[in-house]
């Protein structure tokens, strides 16, 4: 059992130690000096966030800066970089094909409050990333008192933790939140074929169900391409669908994957599937109406899923040319058929969402 | 029969946009004096072409709602600092006010708010998100819509631990938005609902009076009020 706990430690700490090589230039509309100060290379941890970078960045380009206050931003071909996303996150997004160095051009003026939200600094990240964390705890506990009771001094361990990369420092303090886990589906298979009696009486505090959070950044093409490079820029946030919306995971004898999850989030782009799924919806009308004395949740889980099968039919009509040509997770692009349980288990960012990146191909 | 007991005061999407529309028609019919709530549908994805009937997405929206005007303190600071001001009143008695001048102070203080209620599929509630502006469609500051709220809500806010109102982006507009945070929602609701002596009402009626009733609590603090009509009604 030590095996399967060390296995998911290693992909934490592979995703913990996770960067991306960053080459960073200064706006030519504040470089006083010639010639124009070199670009700063700096390795950017993907949980990170690029205010997080400015300590590196400013002493760097400050004889070069004309005089001002400075309100720093950062921007990638024109578009301005959401610094509240996770640095690895905005790559996987904004990179169709991985670019390394990402280039990325730093402002110390101007900075467009119409689009972004206003960072004063270190502080802003912070409580952006608690809370992050604070959603994260309501979706899976129902509620978020365990965020909102740590004390001052958890607090800035767990922010110190992420801002250092220090995994096991983050999972001492974040322990402490008592976020349940999900049965790792490929983890207790494993475990089963070595220790067959054992299984489930190792793994206290996990669920078999529940509401995994989950925040999806989908990038809406009308040109068909097969190879990334051909891919045209994100040139406006507009492009980019960003759905916030938990996926819930029921346990029903076959396993939960990655191809259910994104239908669940995505069912537009599942029309092939609809038909079974409406026949799905049936039963589970049929079944509640056969109980005798109905409660609240299971209603309000037929309502959901009544109105999914509802869509799925509509989506026939509407997206039989729209496909997902790409999904990325921290810079893996994971087969369908993977479990679900697995990337939760293994690629959750510090703020305990998964990060989701999509590439689909919509009709004009 | 519901069981309501089990209730944990969250209610679905789609009983939300139920609850929206009507609480929308509501207003309007009883409330012909003042601005409507009309429901803004949103596609998921503003890419996708949308079918009528996929437009099940959106928010609740009332907008342009003039928030503040002057009190005869802001009036006289006016006066104080405007070099304009201080000219024309040595051409004058003491004592007399120039009317237009005053019109003028009037213009530039007034403060605007749109309001917009978008569901949260993490919290399973509504959620306010709200804009404020002069007139003349500068954005105001956190501080400055700090004045414009209530009295009990900004004496509160500095004993909150964790502030309730933050900017963020609204989830359809991709703006900087403020935002009532709604963590605590889903449990006042189960207490407006459950926590009385009262014999406990029917789901349907539950869910029916949802967004009337998260209406009349959280409107009060950004200094909206639901009018008597309203809350007789039924």
């Amino acid at each position: 059992m030590r095996k399967a706990l060390q296995k998911r430690m290693e992909a934490q700490k592979y995703v913990w130690e996770g960067a991306i090589p960053l080459q960073i230039h200064l706006h030519e509309s504040q470089v006083t000096t010639l010639p124009p100060p070199p670009p700063a290379l700096i390795l950017a941890p993907r949980i990170g966030y690029l205010p997080l970078l400015v300590p590196l960045i400013k002493p760097h380009f400050r004889s070069t800066l004309p005089p001002g206050v400075d309100t720093i931003w950062f921007e990638y071909r024109g578009l301005p970089l959401k610094w509240y996303i996770p640095t690895g996150v905005l790559f996987d997004l904004l990179c169709a094909e991985p670019e390394r160095p990402w280039n990325i051009t730093v402002h110390f003026r101007g900075y467009p409050g119409n689009v972004l939200i206003p960072c004063d600094g270190e502080d802003s990240v912070k409580w952006s990333f608690i809370n992050s964390l604070k959603e994260a705890a309501y979706i899976i506990n129902g509620n978020c008192k365990n965020v909102m009771n740590m004390s001052q001094s958890d607090q800035l361990e767990l922010w110190h933790s992420v801002m250092n990369g220090n995994l096991e420092a983050y999972l001492r303090v974040s322990s402490k939140l008592k976020l349940a886990t999900i049965e790792d589906e490929y983890t207790s298979l494993c475990s089963s074929k070595s220790q067959q009696g054992s299984g489930e009486t190792d793994f206290t505090g996990q669920v078999k169900t529940g509401r995994v959070p989950v925040r999806l950044y989908v990038w809406g093409l009308s040109e068909d391409f097969d190879d990334l490079e051909d891919i045209s820029q994100v040139d406006s946030w507009e492009k980019i669908s960003y759905v916030n919306r938990p996926v819930e995971i029921h346990k029903e004898g076959k396993c939960f994957t990655l191809h259910d999850a994104m239908k669940n989030l995505l069912p537009e782009f599942f029309s092939d599937e609809s038909l079974s799924d409406s026949k799905l919806a049936g039963v589970d009308f049929e079944d509640v109406q056969k109980i005798p004395s109905e409660d609240v949740s299971s209603n309000k889980v037929v309502e959901d899923r009544g109105q999914n099968a509802y869509e799925h039919r509509e989506a026939c009509y509407i997206s039989s040319s729209a496909e997902i040509k790409l999904i990325r997770i921290q810079g893996i692009e994971p087969k369908l058929e993977i479990p679900f349980s697995w990337l939760v288990n293994n690629l959750l960012n510090p703020d305990h969402f998964l990060h989701i990146c999509v590439c689909v191909k919509v009709p004009q | 029969m519901m069981d309501v007991c089990n209730w944990d005061g969250t209610v679905s999407a789609k009983d939300f946009r139920i609850g929206a529309l009507s609480f929308a028609q509501k207003w309007e019919s009883l409330n012909s004096a003042f601005p409507p709530w009309s429901w803004v549908p949103c596609p998921k994805h503003s890419w996708l072409a949308s079918h009528e009937l996929l437009q099940e997405e959106g928010y609740l929206s009332l907008e342009n709602i003039c928030i503040s005007r002057p009190n005869e303190e802001d009036i006289d600071q006016n006066s104080q600092t405007d070099p304009g001001e201080e000219e024309t009143s040595c051409s004058e008695k003491e004592d007399d006010i120039d009317d237009a001048t005053l019109v003028q102070s009037n213009h530039h203080e007034l403060h605007y708010c749109d309001f917009h209620v978008v569901y949260s599929y993490t919290f399973r509630v509504p959620v306010l998100y709200l804009r404020a502006y002069c007139s003349d469609g500068r954005p105001l500051l956190l501080d400055e819509i700090e004045k414009e709220l209530p009295a009990c809500s900004s004496k509160e806010l500095p004993e909150t631990k964790w502030a309730f109102i933050t900017q963020e982006e609204h989830p359809y507009l991709k703006r900087p938005w403020y935002k009532l945070h709604p963590c605590g929602t889903s449990e006042f609701m189960k207490l407006l609902f459950l926590g009385g002596d009262t014999a406990q009402p029917k789901l349907e009626v539950v869910l029916e009076l949802y967004l009337l009733s998260w209406f009349s609590a959280v409107g009060q603090v950004v200094g909206l009020t639901i009018p008597c009509k309203m809350l007789n009604d039924r």
